[in-house]
C-alpha cells in the first residue's frame, strides 16, 4: 500500500471528457432548458480523460486493505472469502427492470425461490422477505413484522422489546425506529444472559426479545430453550440476530431453537463482499404463523438487492449439501484455535469454549498500551485488526473471529505476531503508542475531523 | 477434507488443531448446544456443484428472461454505463474491504466517499451528504423522520401523492411504525396553508410520478413558515439539468442514485443518497466521511461525527443504518468522474430529445391523449390510452417491448434514455400503430 494524495477533482482540466454518447439525439426538438422549472446554478463535476480516471481510482484501491489482500480477524463481521464465481454472475441479469410483468422475469423469479426454499432448509424457518438490504435493515423489518403480529390479535399493548447488554449496537437502534422501548436485559459473569434477570422484565407490554446466538461473546446461550418458552408464554416473540449465524451454519437451526423471526446478512454468512460497507443483504425468515405478515411492511423499492442474492445463491449452490456441514464448525475450529494459542499473552475473561468468535479484555500486562494500539500494530504486520471496545462488557475487548476459510498457516502467522506485539508492549510500549508505522497514513486527528468538520472537497 | 475450494484444512491441520485445544473431534467444540438442538439429518439442498455447474445453472435461468427494450422508468431507468464503471469496482481492493473503520488501511474507501459527498452536493446544491443509503425510497423514509427529529417534537409529514408509488409506499411503512402522522396529498400548498402546530416536514419530488418537473415557487417559504423542514425527492442525473433542492429552498435532498449508470438489475442493488443544508448535518443519519491529518501532516480521512450512529448511541441513534451501499457510492461517483458535466448533460439532452418525439409520435397514433399538456417533462411522461391497456402492454411485450407502464391513476407512463435509438423508438410507434387496441 503507498499513499496517494488526490482526489478527483485536482485532477479536473476543463474541456476533458471520458464519456462516450451518440452523437445525434433520437429527435430533433432540441433541447434548450431555460424557465422556472431548470437549473441555473453551474454545474460543477470532474472533468477527466478515461485514462485519468482508471489511474486515479486504481491509485485510491491501493490504499485499502481487503479480504483479497489479507486476514481479517474481525469479530461479528465474519469476513469469509468471496468466491470469484459469484461476480462473473451478476451481470447476466444486468437488463431486467424491476417492474418487467413475472412473464418476462421466469429466471429472477427461479433464484428467488430457490434462496426462498434454500435459506428456510438451513435456518429452520418457513419463508424469507428478500427486501431487506443490509443487516439493521433486516431487524427493523423484522420487529416490524413481530409488532404486526401482536397488532392483528389486538395486543396492542406490547410495546416493549428485551435486549441483551452485550447486543450489537443495532438491534436497540433498530427497535427505537421500529417505535419500540427497549429493556434491557443483564448478563451474568460467564457471559450469557441471566435468566433470573429476564423473569420480571417479561410481562403482557413485553413485544419478545432480541437474541443473538451464540452471542457477541460468541458463547452458545445454552438456555436458549428456556428463555424461548419463558418468553412465549408471556406472550413475546423471539428475534434471531443473525449477525453470529456462521458458526451455526450446516450444525444448528435457529428454527429449532425456537426462534420466530431472524435476518440473516448474506455478506457475512454467505459470502458476499463487503463492498468497503455494502451493498449486502439481509433477507428476513419467520416461522409459520408469521408468515401472513411477511410481506406486509415494503421497506425499499423494489425487490431488494438482487445482485447481492445471486452471489448467495452460487455460494449454496457451490457449498452444497455435503460441504455445508463443515463451515460452521470449521470457523467454530480456527476460532478455538486462535483463542487456546493466545490466551497466555491477552487476558480472556471467560474461560469457556467459543463458537466462530471470542473476546480478549485486552493484554494480559497490558501497563499503558492499549487495545487501540495493539490493533493498530497488528496493521503494520500486514493484518487488518480486530473489532475493538466491542462488546460493551469488558473495558479492553478484541474481539477476534477467523472464519472457515483461512489456512492454518495464516492463523498461525496471526498467533506469531500477536504474540510478539504482546512483547513489543512490554519492551517498546511506545512502537505500538505511535503505530501503524508501514500504513499510508498514521493515526490521524480524530478530534480535529469532528470539531470542525470538512465534508466535502473546496477549491482553495 | 481439502476437497472443498473454499476450505483450506486438510486432515492433519484439524488433527493439529484439536490438539491445541484439547478436544478428540470438532463435535465436542458444540458440548454446550443442547444435543435436541444440533441438526444431524441430512439437508434438504443440491449436491455440490463445481464451477461450470453453477455457470450453467445461472446461465439456464437468465435464459428464461425475456431481453427486452426498456421504454420504461417508475423508479428505475436504463441509462448507459461507462465500461470503466465495473472495472474499477470489481477490483477487489474496493469489492472485498470492510466498513473503513480501521482508516490508515482504508484510505482508498474513504477518498472516494469523500468524493461522493462532495459530488452529491455539487448535484444538489446543499452543503453536507452522507456516505449513502439503501435507496431512494428507504433515503425519504429516512428525511421524514429526521425532519422530525429536526423539528423535535412536531409529528406530521405531508408527502405528495406525486411521489413515485414505491417512496410512497417506504414511506407509509416507516410512518406506521416509527408512529409519525402521514399525511398524502395531491395539493400540497394547500395542505401546508391549512395549517397544522404539528408539521415536521413536506416531501415532494422534483420530477413526479408523470415525468412532470414540478414547479415549487414559494413552497419552502411556506413550509418553513409553518415551522416545518423541506424534502426534495430528486433524480440525480436529472439534477445537471433540472432546479436543484438548493434552488427551490429545500433543506433535505435525497433519491436513488440508480441514474448515474448503475444497470436495472431488477432492482438492486442502488444507492440512495442523502444531502442537507449545514444547519441539520448533526442530524443526518449514516456514516459521514471528513478531512483531517496525520501527525506527518498528510491529508487523510475518517468517519466522522459518529456520535450520531447506532453502535455509539445504540437506541438514542439517528437511525439503525450501519451497512449502506459503498460500493455502489462509488459506482456512481466514477459514473460522475467520467460524464463530466458536459457529459452529464448530454445524458439529459439525448433523453430529452427522445423522450419528447416519442411523445409526439404517441399522440400523433391517435390512441392517446395527453392529460399534462404543456407541462415540462424531461425522460419520462404519462399518456391517458384511449385504447385497452391491457392489450397495449401485450402488444408491446409481443414485440420485444417493456413500456406504457400502467399508473393508479388510469395513465400509462414511458421513458426514453440517451440508449434508445430512433429505430427503436420508431419500431414501438410503429406496434402501436399496428396493434388492434
Amino acid at each position: 500500500m503507498r499513499y496517494y494524495d488526490k482526489l478527483v477533482f485536482e485532477l479536473s482540466r476543463p474541456g476533458r471528457s471520458a464519456y462516450s454518447l451518440p452523437a445525434e439525439p433520437a429527435g430533433e426538438s432540441g433541447f434548450a432548458p431555460v424557465g422556472p422549472v431548470w437549473r441555473e446554478t453551474p454545474l460543477d463535476l470532474p472533468e477527466l480523460s478515461e485514462p485519468d480516471v482508471v489511474r486515479h481510482y486504481t491509485n485510491l484501491s491501493q490504499m485499502n486493505f481487503g479480504v483479497d489482500t489479507g486476514f481479517y480477524p474481525l469479530g461479528s463481521c465474519t469476513m469469509k472469502y468471496n468466491p470469484k464465481i459469484n461476480e462473473e454472475l451478476v451481470s447476466l441479469f444486468n437488463g431486467v427492470h424491476p417492474l418487467q410483468p413475472e412473464s418476462s422475469t421466469e429466471g429472477v423469479r427461479a433464484v428467488y425461490d430457490f434462496m426462498d426454499k434454500a435459506l428456510a432448509e438451513i435456518t429452520g424457518m418457513k419463508h424469507f422477505t428478500f427486501l431487506p438490504c443490509a443487516g439493521a435493515h433486516g431487524e427493523l423489518t423484522g420487529l416490524m413484522l413481530i409488532r404486526e403480529y401482536h397488532m392483528s390479535r389486538g395486543d396492542t399493548a406490547r410495546t416493549k422489546i428485551i435486549v441483551p447488554d452485550s447486543a450489537h449496537g443495532t438491534n436497540p437502534a433498530s427497535a427505537a425506529v421500529c417505535g419500540l422501548e427497549v429493556v434491557v436485559v443483564k448478563s451474568r459473569p460467564d457471559g450469557l444472559v441471566d435468566v433470573e434477570d429476564l423473569k420480571p422484565l417479561l410481562g403482557p407490554d413485553i413485544a419478545g426479545i432480541m437474541m443473538t446466538n451464540p452471542n457477541t461473546l460468541g458463547l452458545f446461550e445454552r438456555d436458549i430453550k428456556e428463555i424461548a418458552s419463558l418468553v412465549h408464554e408471556c406472550g413475546g416473540l423471539l428475534y434471531y440476530d443473525g449477525a453470529n449465524m456462521n458458526p451455526l451454519l450446516g450444525v444448528v437451526r435457529p428454527g429449532d431453537m425456537g426462534f420466530d423471526v431472524m435476518h440473516l446478512n448474506l455478506h457475512k454468512t454467505f459470502s458476499t463482499p463487503h463492498g468497503g460497507g455494502g451493498p449486502g443483504s439481509g433477507p428476513v425468515g419467520v416461522a409459520e404463523r408469521l408468515v401472513p405478515f411477511l410481506h406486509k411492511p415494503k421497506v425499499s423499492g423494489f425487490h431488494g438487492n438482487f445482485g447481492v442474492i445471486v452471489r448467495a445463491c452460487a455460494y449454496i449452490l457451490s457449498l452444497g449439501r455435503e460441504n455445508i456441514k463443515l463451515a460452521g464448525k470449521l470457523s467454530t475450529l480456527a476460532a478455538n484455535y486462535i483463542k487456546e494459542s493466545l490466551k497466555d499473552s491477552y487476558k480472556l475473561p471467560i474461560e469457556s469454549v467459543c463458537k466462530h468468535e471470542f473476546v480478549f479484555d485486552g493484554l494480559a500486562e497490558h501497563g499503558e498500551v492499549t487495545t487501540l494500539d495493539v490493533a493498530k500494530r497488528l496493521l503494520d504486520y500486514g493484518f487488518h485488526a480486530p473489532t475493538i471496545y466491542f462488546p460493551l462488557l469488558f473495558h479492553q475487548a478484541l474481539m477476534i473471529e477467523p472464519t472457515e476459510t483461512e489456512s492454518l498457516q495464516t492463523l498461525d502467522a496471526f498467533i506469531d505476531v500477536m504474540h510478539k506485539i504482546a512483547r513489543e508492549a512490554a519492551d517498546d510500549p511506545e512502537l505500538l503508542k505511535t503505530a501503524p508505522h508501514n500504513t499510508p497514513i498514521g493515526r490521524p486527528d480524530e478530534t480535529v475531523a469532528a470539531r470542525q468538520p470538512i465534508l466535502k472537497y473546496s477549491k482553495q | 477434507m481439502g476437497t472443498f475450494a473454499y476450505f483450506p484444512h486438510t486432515e492433519e491441520d484439524i488433527k493439529v488443531m484439536l490438539e491445541r485445544i484439547g478436544v478428540s473431534s470438532m463435535d465436542e467444540l458444540y458440548a454446550d448446544v443442547p444435543s435436541e438442538f444440533i441438526h444431524r439429518g441430512e439437508y434438504d439442498l443440491p449436491a455440490a456443484k463445481s464451477e461450470d455447474e453453477v455457470r450453467a445453472w445461472f446461465e439456464a435461468l437468465a435464459s428464461r428472461n425475456v431481453k427486452l427494450t426498456v421504454f420504461a422508468g417508475g423508479g428505475a431507468y436504463d441509462h448507459y454505463t461507462p465500461s470503466v464503471i465495473p472495472y474499477i469496482t470489481s477490483r477487489s481492493e474496493f469489492l472485498t474491504a470492510y466498513t473503513p473503520y480501521q482508516c490508515e488501511i482504508s484510505q482508498g474507501t474513504l477518498r472516494y466517499i469523500f468524493e461522493w459527498q462532495t459530488l452529491i452536493c455539487s448535484l444538489t446544491g446543499l452543503d453536507v451528504a452522507n456516505a449513502s443509503m439503501y435507496d431512494g425510497p428507504t433515503a425519504a423514509a429516512e428525511a421524514m423522520r429526521m425532519c422530525v427529529a429536526c423539528t423535535r417534537k412536531r409529528n406530521t409529514v405531508i408527502a405528495s401523492s406525486a411521489l413515485l408509488p414505491n417512496v410512497l409506499a417506504t414511506l407509509r411503512t416507516y410512518a406506521r411504525y416509527s408512529g409519525i402522522n402521514l399525511v398524502e396529498t395531491w395539493d400540497i400548498a394547500e395542505a401546508v396553508s391549512e395549517g397544522t402546530l404539528d408539521l415536521a416536514g413536506v416531501v415532494v419530488p422534483s420530477i413526479n410520478r408523470f415525468g412532470i418537473i414540478e414547479n415549487h415557487t414559494g413552497l419552502a417559504s411556506l413550509v418553513h413558515e409553518m415551522g416545518g423542514l423541506l424534502v426534495e425527492y430528486c433524480d440525480p442525473s436529472a439534477l445537471a439539468v433540472v432546479k436543484t433542492p438548493a434552488e427551490w429552498g429545500a433543506d433535505i435532498a435525497v433519491g436513488d442514485g440508480q441514474t448515474l449508470g448503475i444497470p436495472l438489475s431488477y432492482g438492486g442493488p442502488y444507492v440512495g443518497f442523502m444531502a442537507c443544508r449545514s444547519e441539520w448535518m448533526r442530524k443526518l443519519p449514516g456514516r459521514i466521511v471528513g478531512q483531517t491529518s496525520d501527525a506527518e501532516g498528510r491529508r487523510s480521512f475518517v468517519l466522522t461525527l459518529q456520535a450520531r450512529e447506532q453502535h455509539i448511541r445504540r437506541e438514542k441513534a439517528t437511525s439503525n443504518i450501519c451497512s449502506n451501499e459503498s460500493l455502489m457510492a462509488l459506482w456512481c461517483t466514477v459514473y460522475l468522474s467520467v460524464m463530466g458535466p458536459e457529459g452529464l448533460r448530454k445524458v439529459n439532452s439525448l433523453s430529452y430529445q427522445g423522450a419528447h418525439y416519442l411523445h409526439d409520435r404517441l399522440l400523433a397514433t391517435g390512441k392517446f391523449s395527453d392529460p399534462f399538456e404543456g407541462r415540462p417533462f424531461l425522460k419520462e411522461f404519462a399518456l391517458q390510452p384511449l385504447c385497452d391497456v391491457a392489450k397495449l402492454q401485450q402488444a408491446l411485450l409481443d414485440k420485444g417491448f417493456f413500456g406504457a407502464l400502467g399508473t393508479e391513476e388510469g395513465y400509462v407512463t414511458f421513458c426514453v434514455t440517451e440508449r434508445r435509438t430512433r429505430e427503436e423508438i420508431d419500431a414501438l410507434v410503429k406496434t402501436i400503430e399496428e396493434a388492434e387496441l
